[in-house]
């Protein structure tokens, strides 16, 4: 294969910028006096400035991971990286209020009107504040409340305060704590018990500005019996020097709830991708993350779901691109701390020119647990000869009347299916674009229309635009 | 866990005695090894190495999930030659398949008997030796193959020890074209209590010759604590075919490390097979070097884990050249409070096209108590590869147990039996009858002791 396929992938699709004006900016590097400085600008509560100013304290005591990790960790510099930027702006509600350069990127990005309207609401972040909050009256009133986190922790206390930071402590990993000290933006959603929110609520983000990283801070929480399904996509502009995206994303599952939640991640080839994400499933509650991830130089991502009650039930479904320069670390944990949980791990990657996807997994099923069943399946295609790929799983089970099952394999695309193609009049690209989508097909057709609309669209702009 | 260490007031005793002790001696010990000079520098290069290496930490991620508090060896005695009265002893216990190449038998290091018991093994340039004996009579290709290969699965502290302290064990030397038709035989019997062995076996099968060797890892007390830290080197000449079987049966109460080298030439096939009976903490690493196109090394165990056994097992598939194939299958039933721990890895270097790599762990988990952990993985740098791997953890089957027992079986004996036929598979695919055959015995003898 390594004759037939030189793909080159073309990052200057989603290059784009405009100039941005910032009325506030804490500068460059991390220091209590940039948490206090984050904290007067938001007007945070004591409780929350406190909880920003440990959370400093424990990034700082905690080492890079690169004792497992890859070490290209170490191109981060923390002391260059502004950890706070805001338009000043307050979230709008309506889309007339929207800044033009920031409508211009949206278009950019390629969100169709009609897609506009049949979402349900967009909460858009431009740079690390909501710009943009467009729920539909619909949504509202179900009582379902759909907030930045800076709005969520003032306004609803004591829902937000119950839940923050439990699903991932701040102590979680390294950049669980950074996010912790410096979070801003993002997404808080409550739903009422019983009410099934019928479209996504979707929120797209970009990072516009060098050198600034983004750490945006999403809990949502779906009381019992209620249904929503949660969209993420983002891109960025290209930059010369590395910028850093590290979010923490906490989900609670009441019992019989059920949540979905979509990302589509295309960050440009320079930014350190670098997530928390995790959910807490009570009683027959469902979580479900489908994560794909195309973008960023580096990608650690590992969704996680935590079955706490029993039936409850968690799924990870995941795609990663891995093309020239990057490195896709992803993968899934699922905790089992109840009897009757289920848990579904599903990942697929491609890996291009010398690219590299690794898979990471941990499943856990503690003892005296009865009936809990895991079900992981790792598949990866390697286009080229110095593409790369790796499998890390760690699966510990106790007792009898579990039944956890790992199944990995490694193929590439067959030039004998590109050659036979070819003599049908497709080109190159073509063939390997199609073969590419059939590979990642049975897992794109479970993931919601307009997302696996959009991800094949990026998987044709991925595969044929690089090759000759 | 027990950790088999000897008591405090035995250990306070043995610090007296500094001659016995293993760490706290140091090179001083060395003095007394009476081999060749060269030998003896590799040895206190082995200490020196050992002295300044870090303890594994459970935070490496080469012991992740270990219990690496086990491994405070620090109040073994070294191996001393044991009476005659227990070596005659010994000598009837060490039985194996009935028919045999050739046998050796050691007791804490040292030879008791050698025998040569065919016309393949008196054939013209076959070794069958003690080391001690190779390293003077056979010093250049003994030197060429004594522990040259790298240690990366993470006992890199213990194999140094193994260096400084090894004193005996088997080189077999198979000269090229030369088929040995019998299995060879060897037994390393641990003796006394509180005693450390060091056992160590080199293979060089050369070219197109073809060979079987089991050694026999047994406690003359079933109740004594003991430290093994063993090495084996396999080598596969050109188109050589070896099967290597190791029998860990030493008593519960031993702690055992084994560091186990597979190096496979061009159009060579290795089978290797580790059975793991005894130990309170037993952990193997196995390396398999493809370093031949058309290589293939087919990687086995059974691991029978049960009260407050650890088994810990580390294997890479290493795939250095093209059209090299590799097959793990490691099976596991765990009772009682047992616990095991499988990381194995497949690693395709750059260019190792058209690698076909299999790995697959499987755990039968018979009690609530009993905790398999599982780290399949996979490292692919090269493409046109085939590479799957699969772990599951599961128990036995209600209905396959409900079929038994309609059938007039007890519970207990359809359990067993259902659990041998697990771990019977395994053993089927050594290809050697008389081999399968006598680790099916030891197999069913494991069982029936647990009852």
């Amino acid at each position: 294969m390594s004759e037939t396929a030189t793909l080159n992938i073309d990052r200057s699709v989603g290059d784009f910028s405009y100039p941005e004006q910032h009325k506030f900016d804490a500068g460059t590097g991390l220091t209590r006096d940039t948490v206090n400085y984050i904290s007067d600008v938001k007007s945070d509560p004591d409780w929350v400035r406190d909880f920003r100013l440990k959370a400093l304290d424990v990034f700082e005591s905690k080492p890079l991971p690169t004792h497992w990790a890859s070490r290209d960790l170490e191109a981060i510099h923390f002391d260059k990286i502004r950890y706070y930027l805001s338009s000043g702006q307050r979230s709008s509600t309506s889309w007339d209020d929207v800044p033009d350069d920031v409508k211009r990127t949206f278009e950019r990005l390629g969100i169709p009107e009609q897609e506009r309207r049949f979402l349900a609401g967009v909460e858009a972040q431009f740079d690390s504040e909501a710009v943009y909050s467009n729920i539909k009256k619909a949504v509202g009133e179900q009582g379902v409340i759909f907030v930045g986190s800076t709005e969520g922790l003032k306004e609803h206390p004591e829902i937000f305060r119950k839940w923050f930071g439990k699903v991932i402590p701040t102590g979680d990993n390294k950049f669980s704590a950074l996010n912790s000290a410096v979070f801003s933006g993002g997404s808080f959603i409550y739903v009422p018990p019983g009410v099934k929110v019928k479209h996504p609520l979707q929120a797209y983000f970009r990072i516009n500005a060098e050198n600034f990283g983004q750490f945006e801070r999403t809990l949502i929480i779906a009381d019992e019996g209620s249904e929503l399904m949660y969209m993420e996509g983002c891109t960025a502009p290209k930059f010369n020097t590395a910028t850093l995206h590290s979010a923490v994303v906490e989900l609670v599952a009441m019992p019989g709830a059920k949540i979905q939640y979509v990302t589509v991640q295309n960050w440009s080839s320079n930014v350190f991708n670098l997530v928390t994400k995790r959910g807490l499933a009570h009683e027959e509650a469902e979580i479900k993350w489908i994560d794909c991830n195309i973008g960023s130089r580096l990608t650690m991502k590992y969704p996680g779901v935590v079955m706490k009650g029993r039936k409850a039930r968690g799924e990870v479904l995941s795609i990663a691109l891995a093309g020239d320069g990057q490195h896709q670390d992803t993968g899934a944990k699922m905790i089992h701390a109840a009897d009757e949980t289920t848990s579904n791990i599903i990942s697929k990657s491609i890996s291009v020119g010398k690219g590299r996807a690794t898979y990471r997994g941990l499943v856990h099923v503690p003892k005296h647990l009865k009936n809990c069943k895991n079900n992981t399946e790792c598949d990866a295609l390697l286009i080229n000869s110095s593409s790369r790929t790796d499998t890390y799983p760690a699966i510990t089970v106790r007792g009898t009347g579990n039944a956890v099952q790992h199944e990995a394999s490694v193929s590439q695309v067959s030039a004998e299916q590109i050659f036979y193609m070819m003599q049908r009049g497709l080109t190159e690209g073509q063939a390997m674009s199609l073969s590419v989508n059939g590979f990642v097909n049975d897992l794109v057709r479970q993931f919601p229309m307009e997302y696996s609309v959009e991800l094949k669209r990026l998987i044709d702009l991925e595969m044929e635009g690089s090759v000759g | 866990m027990s950790t088999g260490i000897v008591s405090m007031e035995e250990r306070n005793r043995l610090n007296n005695d500094e001659a016995a002790l293993i760490v706290m001696s140091g090179p001083d010990a060395l003095e007394n090894h009476a081999f060749a000079d060269w030998f003896r520098q590799l040895q206190f290069d082995g200490w020196e190495s050992f002295r300044d290496l870090p303890m594994p930490a459970r935070t490496d991620e080469a012991w992740r999930f270990a219990s690496v508090k086990a491994l405070d060896i620090s109040g073994y005695t070294h191996p001393q030659s044991v009476p005659e009265a227990a070596a005659d002893e010994l000598r009837a216990r060490s039985v194996g398949i009935a028919e045999v190449s050739g046998r050796m038998i050691f007791a804490n290091d040292h030879l008791l008997q050698r025998e040569v018991l065919s016309d393949d093994l008196r054939q013209a340039g076959v070794i069958f030796e003690p080391i001690e004996k190779a390293i003077t009579e056979h010093a250049e290709i003994f030197r060429e193959h004594f522990m040259t290969q790298d240690v990366v699965l993470g006992s890199q502290k213990f194999a140094a020890l193994h260096k400084a302290w090894v004193k005996s064990g088997t080189f077999l030397y198979i000269p090229r074209n030369l088929e040995v038709r019998l299995p060879i035989e060897v037994f390393h019997w641990l003796h006394g209590s509180g005693t450390s062995t060091f056992p160590h076996t080199l293979i060089i099968a050369g070219e197109n010759s073809k060979v079987t060797l089991i050694d026999h890892f047994e406690s003359a007390d079933p109740g004594a604590p003991g430290f093994s830290c063993g090495v084996n080197d396999l080598f596969l000449e050109q188109g050589a075919q070896l099967t290597y079987v190791n029998v860990q049966n030493w008593s519960r109460e031993v702690l055992a490390l084994q560091i186990n080298s597979t190096v496979v030439g061009r159009d060579a096939s290795a089978i290797s097979m580790n059975l793991n009976l005894g130990a309170s903490y037993a952990r193997t690493e196995s390396v398999s070097r493809l370093v031949g196109e058309g290589g293939r090394s087919d990687m086995l165990a059974v691991s029978v884990a049960e009260r407050d056994q650890e088994f810990d097992q580390r294997t890479l598939q290493d795939h250095q050249r093209p059209n090299t194939a590799s097959d793990l299958l490691y099976k596991n039933s765990l009772d009682d409070k047992a616990r095991t721990i499988f990381a194995g890895l497949i690693r395709v270097e750059p260019n190792a096209h058209k690698t076909d790599a299999y790995q697959k762990v499987r755990n039968l988990l018979l009690s609530d108590e009993a905790e398999a952990n599982s780290m399949p993985g996979l490292e692919i740098l090269a493409d046109e590869v085939r590479c799957t791997h699969g772990a599951t953890s599961g128990q036995i089957d209600e209905e396959e147990l409900f079929y038994m027992l309609s059938r007039g079986l007890t519970k207990q004996v359809a359990q067993k039996l259902i659990v041998f036929g697990f771990l019977n598979e395994v053993i089927g695919r050594i290809g050697n009858a008389a081999v399968e055959e006598r680790l099916a015995t030891l197999l069913r003898a494991k069982f029936s002791a647990s009852v």
